[in-house]
């Protein structure tokens, strides 16, 4: 048993797979010698070496293209996209490519790869290196969508992804690289597809995934203390595949829905998530489906406008207590 | 070494010319190549062709060269523009004129279509129809064949439109810097769709004098000479196999037809496609082998079995059914289903 920060737990994660699987190969920008910009990929240069382990130019689309080629001819390859919001550059090779190139070739090519990414909001850096880009990610048919909350989570559900025989947008939530938690020591894989219910409650139900899982968990507690309301939290953990059973489970006992989402609202999962619900167990419910979530704007920088853009804990009970009043 | 050519003033081969069997091949897949096309064109205007089909009538000596000199393991991408890329690895015709008229038996279950040809059991890794995006995925399996020390050849096909392009630039330093065993290979034919290159790019020959940026060689040659093609190929699959890295080829060609089916080419001087008309790969190399002593019979019959084969392979296609719903929610995802939820 380890205390690790996120930060940490990506290069253990890594490391993890590439020991395991001669393989699986990684690149991106500054990730071998200077150990990535957000330094949690140290050391992994120096125990797999230059060919495992590879400084790329910036050249997202060359990244995005060789480990789409690299995982049609046999390796397992990680890519690194510095910030979510450089996806936009290479959006193609996700869309069009890694995509649609199973289903279109009646599946005569496999795409056994992983794209991590630092993605979201919460550090002051303003509307171009802040990007949430999940919905994006959700909403190309042939794309996994995995966000963990936890360090635990995150090394679990890195394994799976990279034993997973389906392109993989691995979203690191930058808010929660500081984010401290228990680790087990030894191997470590966690199935895609299945939430995790981080507390129980009888009232209402929230569902939320990522840097809102920590805050949905203290507006909760707040909850319960001031006003006596007891809610459930399902962290989602990945959105493709989105394990649905157990949205629907939890919402039907509890007979509320709230989404916390730090996307922009419009078409944001939480909308998929509610439509599901209102469609499924609209009988179960008790009020109003109620999304939490960024408004729809680019984030501002200054600490004092991002705060009060992206679902804080304040924000969260305020909503909460209002509308289950 | 760099071979040029200037319009007017064919390039000889280079090295000595490939043996007689390999040239028998060549013409007979360059037959192939162009009656299989033609038999695409007619199949279109009756109606059993939906959709679009980009043709390389005119352009076959490229893909048959290298076709001809390529490894059985080593890998082609191609462009939509990709039948001919497709046959020169040895995909059977009946398959790919099936997947084209979107039939069960087609290539890839008429789930691709005629701009998605892909067939990975002979190296044929796909038809991509993103201008570009094909360069840097073809550097991605000649990085994989150099980890894995298997001496394989990544091949890959894209037009003069495709040199401005951003992935083309970002592909290109990414194989030059990493020694990639890739041949990139430009077919000039001097429009992009409707636009002449000329018009649109900085330099007069967009891959070739661009090849200098990356620290390659330039080199530039006449497309519509398969001996020099062959030539050209065997010798940049060997520099690519022998570990020196990467080459950016610039093969001059011409489309006969128009870019795609909707477009009859009247952008183009009447003079001009007068003149490439006169320098029909085919009927040089024809002529070629006929003045080297080939007899006239030897290629009347390879002329007359491609037509057969041609023939026989239309109605295979024409025979095969419809796909079947059952195919529309297959193959998403590697457990074969398209499941998102539970
Ligand atoms: C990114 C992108 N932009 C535009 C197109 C539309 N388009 C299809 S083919 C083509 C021309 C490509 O020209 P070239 O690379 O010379 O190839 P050719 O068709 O002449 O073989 C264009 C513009 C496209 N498919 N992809
Ligand atoms: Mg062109």
């Amino acid at each position: 048993m380890a205390e690790l920060s996120l930060r940490e737990a990506v290069g253990r994660a890594i490391a993890q797979e590439m020991r395991r699987d001669p393989n699986v190969v990684f690149m991106g920008e500054d990730v071998a010698a200077a150990g990535g910009v957000f330094k949690s990929t140290v050391g992994l240069l120096e125990e797999f070496g230059p060919e495992r382990v590879i400084d790329t130019p910036i050249s997202e689309q060359a990244i995005l293209g060789a480990i789409m080629g690299a995982s049609m001819t046999g390796l397992r390859p990680i890519a690194e996209i510095m910030y979510s919001d450089f996806f936009a550059v290479c959006w193609d090779l996700v869309v069009n490519q890694m995509a649609k190139t199973r289903y279109m070739t009646n599946g005569q090519v496999s795409l056994p790869l992983v794209m991590k990414t630092g993605n979201g909001g919460g550090l002051r850096f303003g509307a171009q290196h802040s990007q949430s880009i999940e919905n994006w990610a959700m909403a190309v048919p042939g794309i996994k969508v995995v966000m963990p909350s936890t360090p635990r989570d995150l090394i679990g559900l890195f394994a799976a992804s990279v034993r997973d025989d389906d392109p993989v947008i691995f979203l690191e939530q930058k808010a929660l690289y500081a984010s401290k938690g228990e680790v087990e020591d030894g191997e470590i894989v966690e199935p895609l597809g299945k939430a995790a219910i981080r507390r129980q409650g009888g009232d209402a139900t929230i569902v939320t995934i990522g840097t809102m899982v920590p805050r949905a968990l203290e507006a909760a507690d707040r909850l319960h203390q001031e006003e006596g309301i007891s809610c459930t939290v399902i962290d989602l953990r990945t959105l493709i595949p989105l394990d649905a059973a157990c949205v629907l489970d939890m919402v039907s006992a509890t007979g509320r829905l709230f989404t916390v989402e730090e996307n922009p609202r419009v078409l944001g999962w939480g909308a998929e998530i509610a439509s599901i619900v209102a469609d499924e167990i609209f009988y179960d419910l008790d009020g109003p489906l109620v999304r939490i979530a960024t408004p729809y704007i680019p984030l501002p920088a200054a600490g004092e406008l991002e705060d009060k853009t992206i679902p804080s804990v304040d924000a969260i009970v305020e909503t909460i207590r209002k509308r289950m009043g | 070494m760099s071979m040029t050519y200037a319009p007017g003033e064919p390039t000889q081969p280079a090295g000595a010319p490939p043996s007689l069997q390999v040239r028998l091949a060549l013409y007979r897949r360059m037959v192939e190549l162009r009656v299989f096309e033609k038999r695409v064109y007619d199949v279109f205007l009756q109606g059993l062709v939906k959709g679009t089909t980009h043709l390389s009538l005119g352009e076959e000596a490229i893909s048959a060269a290298y076709g001809e000199a390529m490894r059985k393991d080593d890998w082609t991408f191609a462009t939509y523009r990709g039948h001919a890329h497709t046959l020169s690895r040895g995909v059977p015709m009946a398959p790919i004129m099936a997947e084209l008229m979107g039939r069960r038996g087609g290539l890839m279950a008429g789930k691709g279509g005629s701009m998605h040809l892909t067939s990975v059991e002979h190296g044929m890794m796909g038809s991509y129809a993103i201008v570009g995006a094909h360069l840097p995925i073809a550097n991605g399996a000649a990085l994989s064949a150099k980890y894995r020390k298997s001496g394989q050849v990544a091949v890959c096909f894209f037009g003069d439109g495709t040199t401005n392009i951003g992935a083309f630039h970002e592909a290109l330093n990414f194989a030059a810097v990493w020694k990639l065993p890739i041949v990139f290979v430009c077919e000039n034919n001097l429009y992009m769709e409707y636009t002449a290159i000329s018009a649109v790019t900085a330099v007069e020959h967009p891959a070739a004098d661009r090849a200098g940026a990356y620290g390659l060689e330039r080199i530039l040659v006449d497309g519509n000479d398969a001996d020099v093609m062959y030539e050209t190929a065997t010798r940049t699959l060997e520099r690519a196999r022998s570990g020196e890295g990467p080459s950016l080829v610039e093969a001059l060609t011409y489309r006969h037809a128009g870019h795609s089916r909707a477009d009859p080419g009247k952008y183009r001087p009447d003079q001009e496609v007068a003149e490439w008309m006169q320098r029909d790969p085919i009927d040089i190399y024809r002529a070629r082998l006929l003045s080297q002593g080939v007899d006239a019979s030897v290629l009347g019959r390879i002329d007359s079995d491609v037509a057969d084969a041609v023939a026989v392979a239309t109605e295979v296609a024409k025979a095969s059914p419809p796909p079947g719903e059952d195919l529309i929610m297959k193959d998403l995802w590697s457990d074969g289903s398209s499941t998102w939820r539970n």
